[in-house]
């Protein structure tokens, strides 16, 4: 029925537009001159039927299911419900629309399937009104449409406002899904912060999230000081960084400045291809190759190397980032005109001089806004680090020691026995706020550089 | 055609020596064969100006006499260019220190985005011709002197070279290419940015050059060839069609192709 309804809008829609645009060309054949070009009095008509149709049916499929669920729970006999608390009120729902779905367990009680009944009639019935509204609807925008073409009518001002609506709508989409996120983790990180004091989470030194949920289960007494688990972000992050960003930078000069033709159209399908390795990948590459051969080599100098270290996990994501530099520096670098490379040869500089003395320094706002945005990527990192760092949180800068991340902590907090009031569950938000908050910082920081960066000449 | 070998046996005595000797220089983008069979003979202490309707090779052949054109992939030189009798295209020479002793001037004002300071003393600094800061803040102030923009910046020798005027940011490049001494200064275009003030400071910089280097200068105006160049080369689609004392070029030249161009006939 859905469908119907789209079909049927799809329908109006193009006859409004063809209705509008032959009008407009009757007017101009009979030697008026228009004011809009006939094409716009066909996009006045469609625009005015297709965006508050589209609205509401989108609107009806969203709200017509708890207007039924209503309806059908004022119905029910008023002892049942009465007595039901609001989970058995769910329930009785549910069986209701399971029977009313065809699927019967057992023997219902006959007002269920009365109950059921009625659903399976309000269900259709609002299907039927929901195309009757569009026809009808429909119709009469296309119609109002129609009557307005004539030769002063603006439609092509009319056209460009609806278009710029459109457009603002979708731009301010980013924008309250932000501050939707946000809200979210600041409600639950006050939550949080009601049953952990804001001092603790902020200054303490162990981190041992694991409490009982429930009454009876084994579990710790529980500590949630972060700041070992932003110690072990910021260790992976840094080891990650003394990978990427020298061996980034290095093959983006080499590929921008030295390689030639050949060797540059071999080695930058590559560095796509491995910007598009999906990091679960990257995961498994490090557990299974980069940590075992971490450790081997430690044992065979007489180091002390745990299965898991930042070391393996880090350099993996650092690898992870080598494209990402990479292609910023290549930017960056490109991006400097090449009147700066012959004035800088002309005047007798080698390659090299030319790199490290005019290329480079041009270059190098483009390349920190880069090199900061990789941090805030490897800071919010996850698929790696859970499967290739820790879990215990330790005080620990050791790159050799296992350690553990933020990102890791949030996924095993969230994972397995939750409980929305509970502080264990809860200080993963507290944990997402704060990782926000810093990768938020980062970015700001990034973005100005760069922006600054387009000033540099112009 | 302008043939080198026959010049010389006429040359006179009390001639300039000869700076640099190009023989069969062909230059090819590809395969658009851009220089044809150039030969000339350069001279010491001299401004010799090449002129020529646009696109017919000038800025090509200027940049194979420091090997810039060694920086485009798909150019390729042929034929011999030698300065002071050494090769400059043999295996042997790093066209690194060529360009040291053969300075260049772009068209479009280059500086980099450093400070004033930093553009001038940047061939200095690369080459060590400064044992310490005074002796750099010396080679500065006398190559921005004679750039003729010392007045103008000497307050703030600390700010961007890119905050200039495009005619002061052209001046700022002839400093910057006079800084390092060089023996050969090819201009291309120089003045094409610079208000007529700044033209005049600038050839009258060229007049003081040529006492000690030799200035070879593309120009599009017929007027300031003839005002600061002592020679003339004509290049019309990639030929070099003549070659003389510029009085003569102007006066009296031996090709027809010259004098329509000189006379604003073609071009
Ligand atoms: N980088 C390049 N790649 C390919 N072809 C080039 C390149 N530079 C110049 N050419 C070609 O070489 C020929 C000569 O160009 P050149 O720049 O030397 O002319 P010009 O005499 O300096 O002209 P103008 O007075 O306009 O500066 C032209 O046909 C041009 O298209
Ligand atoms: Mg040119």
């Amino acid at each position: 029925m859905t469908t119907l309804a789209f079909a049927l809008l799809f329908v109006l829609a193009c006859t409004g537009y063809v209705m509008n645009r032959r009008a407009a060309q009757a007017i101009w054949a009979d030697g008026t001159r228009l004011h809009s070009l006939s094409n716009f009095h066909g996009l006045y008509s469609l625009l005015l039927v297709v965006i508050p149709i589209f609205v509401l049916i989108i609107l009806w499929l969203l709200l017509a299911p708890f207007v039924i669920n209503a309806i059908t729970v004022a119905s029910l006999p008023a002892d049942v419900m009465s007595e039901a608390s609001s989970g058995q009120a769910q329930l009785i729902l549910a069986e209701i629309s399971s029977i009313a779905g065809g699927r019967v367990f057992g023997d219902p009680e006959p007002w269920k399937i009365d109950a059921a009944n009625r659903l399976v009639f309000l269900n259709e019935a609002s299907s039927y009104a929901l195309v009757a509204a569009v026809v009808v609807l429909g119709a009469a925008l296309a119609y109002f449409a129609r009557q307005r073409v004539s030769a002063e009518f603006r439609a092509r001002q009319r056209v460009e406002t609806m278009v710029s609506g459109l457009m603002i709508f979708c731009a301010t989409v980013a924008i309250f899904t932000t501050i939707g996120i946000i809200a979210a983790l600041v409600f639950e990180t006050w939550k949080f912060f009601s049953m952990v004091p804001f001092t603790e989470f902020l200054f303490g030194l162990n981190w041992e999230p694991q409490i009982p949920i429930r009454e009876g289960q084994i579990a710790g007494a529980g500590a949630f000081g972060w700041l070992p688990v932003i110690l072990g972000t910021l260790v992976i992050t840094a080891v990650a960084l003394i990978v990427a960003v020298p061996t980034g930078l290095m093959s983006a000069i080499y590929l921008n400045e030295f390689a030639p033709k050949s060797v540059r159209s071999v080695v930058k399908p590559f560095l796509e291809i491995l910007a598009g390795v999906p990091t679960v990948v990257y995961g498994f590459f490090a557990i299974l190759v980069v940590a075992p051969a971490i450790r081997s080599f430690g044992q065979s100098i007489g180091l002390d190397v745990s299965p898991n270290t930042a070391l393996a996990a880090g350099s993996v994501m650092g690898v992870m980032l080598i494209p990402f530099i990479s292609s910023f520096a290549d930017d960056a670098l490109s991006a400097v005109p090449n009147a700066l490379r012959e004035g800088s040869l002309a005047m007798g500089a080698t390659r090299g001089e030319m790199m490290t003395t005019v290329l480079f320094p041009a270059a190098i706002p483009g390349i920190v806004g880069g090199v900061l945005l990789a941090v805030s990527r490897a800071i919010g990192e996850t698929m790696i680090v859970v499967m290739a760092a820790g879990l215990i949180a330790k005080m620990t800068i050791n790159p050799l020691d296992s350690v553990t991340t933020v990102t890791v902590q949030i996924v095993t907090l969230l994972i397995g026995d939750t409980s929305f009031d509970n502080p264990k569950t809860l200080a993963a938000f507290a944990l997402g706020l704060m990782l926000f908050l810093v990768t938020l910082l980062i970015n700001v920081f990034a973005l100005r550089i760069v922006r600054k960066y387009r000033e540099a000449y112009d | 055609m302008y043939d080198a070998d026959q010049n010389r046996t006429e040359r006179k005595v009390g001639q300039k020596d000869i700076k640099i000797t190009a023989r069969d220089v062909q230059v090819y983008y590809g395969t658009n064969h851009a220089i044809k069979d150039v030969s000339v003979e350069i001279e010491d202490k001299t401004v010799t100006a090449f002129i020529g309707p646009s696109g017919c090779g000038k800025s090509t052949f200027l940049r194979c006499l420091n090997r810039m054109n060694d920086t485009i992939d798909i150019c390729r030189v042929e034929g011999n260019i030698a300065i002071d009798g050494e090769d400059i295209y043999d295996r042997r020479v790093d066209p690194v220190q060529l360009r040291a002793k053969v300075g260049m001037v772009f068209q479009k004002p280059n500086p980099f985005p450093k400070s004033i300071y930093d553009n001038v003393a940047y061939g200095p600094k690369i080459h060590g011709l400064a044992k310490n800061k005074s002796e750099l803040d010396d080679i500065v102030e006398r190559a921005l002197r004679r750039g003729a923009i010392w007045d103008e910046v000497k307050d703030r020798l600390q700010a961007p070279g890119t905050g200039l005027s495009g005619g002061q940011q052209q001046r700022l490049c002839i400093a910057r290419a006079v800084a390092t001494e060089p023996e050969v200064l090819l201009m291309d275009e120089p003045c094409s940015a610079l208000d007529p003030i700044a033209t005049g400071q600038v050839e009258e910089l060229i007049d003081e050059l040529k006492q000690n280097y030799s200035v070879v200068i593309v120009t599009h105006s017929m007027q300031q060839a003839a005002r600061v160049s002592q020679k003339t080369a004509f290049f019309h689609l990639g030929n070099l069609v003549e070659y003389d004392d510029t009085e003569k070029i102007f006066t009296n030249p031996q090709d027809s192709r010259t004098e329509s161009y000189i006379t604003g006939r073609i071009g």
